[in-house]
């Protein structure tokens, strides 16, 4: 892949609506048993204004500016050689059903080890408000031949 | 619009080294694919045998935000409140391969690695196996008690 894309950032992508459904979908198929995360008379109860995401949910956020990443023919990534090396996210504030989203990735870092790489880039998550939500760091590492 | 949440569980009450959840779960190829509808990484190493093989892995593999997900159920249910969780991090470390028919077991423990007396967090490390290894590692979670 091209090391020069270090330092790039990518467009701001378009607001993502997050309904109660894809929340209690993403819900599910992280094993969440919390009622915070299905029920909305629970989630008020405990003061917030719609259901709670779970933590990793955002990475639905982080995904489509994985994809900008993924697809730029400059960066010359191949999608299946790619695996996950590491994951952080630092909340300022959890998701919640009815936010309106939008994210911006920037490349933090392209390393190469041998026949891999690892890119490294951050995702800042904001709200309708533009304010922060959520960075999301990711550090892709593109498997070569061996 | 939501505030920073605190779990109910009060910061007097824990202590380092204290097992605040633990856990089992049985991935399924069914799992995978579910995964991937919700978070919309449908990269083909999750759910095509041919071409995890032609990518050098040892068979399909779940995906490292499947396991990052479901390890942090446990203390999102600890905590009560997923938006207690202030920041997540782990290191995918080895890969949770998924067999066809018998799926993958994968165990969940969370302990109190670290207590921040200022901030009133507590900094609970995962361990997360599969096959009698480690999967994730420096699998912090970080909770605001209260």
């Amino acid at each position: 892949m091209n090391t020069e894309i270090q330092g790039k950032s990518y467009p701001q992508t378009a607001p993502y609506a997050v309904g109660r459904e894809k929340v209690r979908e993403f819900a599910r198929a992280v094993f969440s048993t919390n009622p915070l995360s299905d029920n909305v008379e629970a989630a008020r109860a405990a003061g917030h204004a719609d259901l709670v995401a779970p933590p990793t949910f955002p990475v639905v956020i982080q995904e489509l500016t994985l994809q900008q990443l993924l697809a730029d023919p400059s960066a010359g990534i191949d999608f299946t050689r790619v695996v996950h090396g590491n994951q952080q996210f630092t909340y300022t504030r959890s998701v919640i059903a009815g936010d309106e989203l939008r994210a911006t990735l920037t490349v933090t870092s392209v390393k190469t080890l041998g026949a891999h790489s690892m890119v490294t880039s951050e995702t800042q998550i904001v709200d309708a408000d533009d304010l922060h939500v959520v960075t999301a760091i990711s550090t892709l590492v593109v498997r070569g031949d061996e | 619009m939501t505030a920073q949440t605190r779990s109910s569980v009060a910061f007097d009450s824990v202590t380092v080294g204290d097992i605040v959840a633990e856990r089992a779960v049985t991935l399924t190829r069914d799992s995978l694919v579910r995964y991937a509808g919700a978070s919309g990484d449908f990269n083909p190493i999750h759910y095509r045998d041919d071409i995890a093989a032609e990518v050098g892995l040892p068979g399909v593999i779940a995906h490292g935000m499947l396991t990052m997900g479901l390890a942090v159920q446990p203390v999102s249910d600890w905590a009560g409140d997923p938006a207690a969780v202030s920041d997540y991090q782990v290191k995918f470390t080895r890969p949770v391969v998924v067999d066809p028919v018998s799926g993958a077991d994968v165990s969940i423990a969370a302990k109190v690695g670290a207590l921040d007396e200022d901030a009133r967090e507590a900094r609970i490390d995962l361990t997360v196996t599969f096959d009698g290894a480690t999967v994730l590692g420096k699998a912090q979670v970080r909770v605001r008690l209260a």
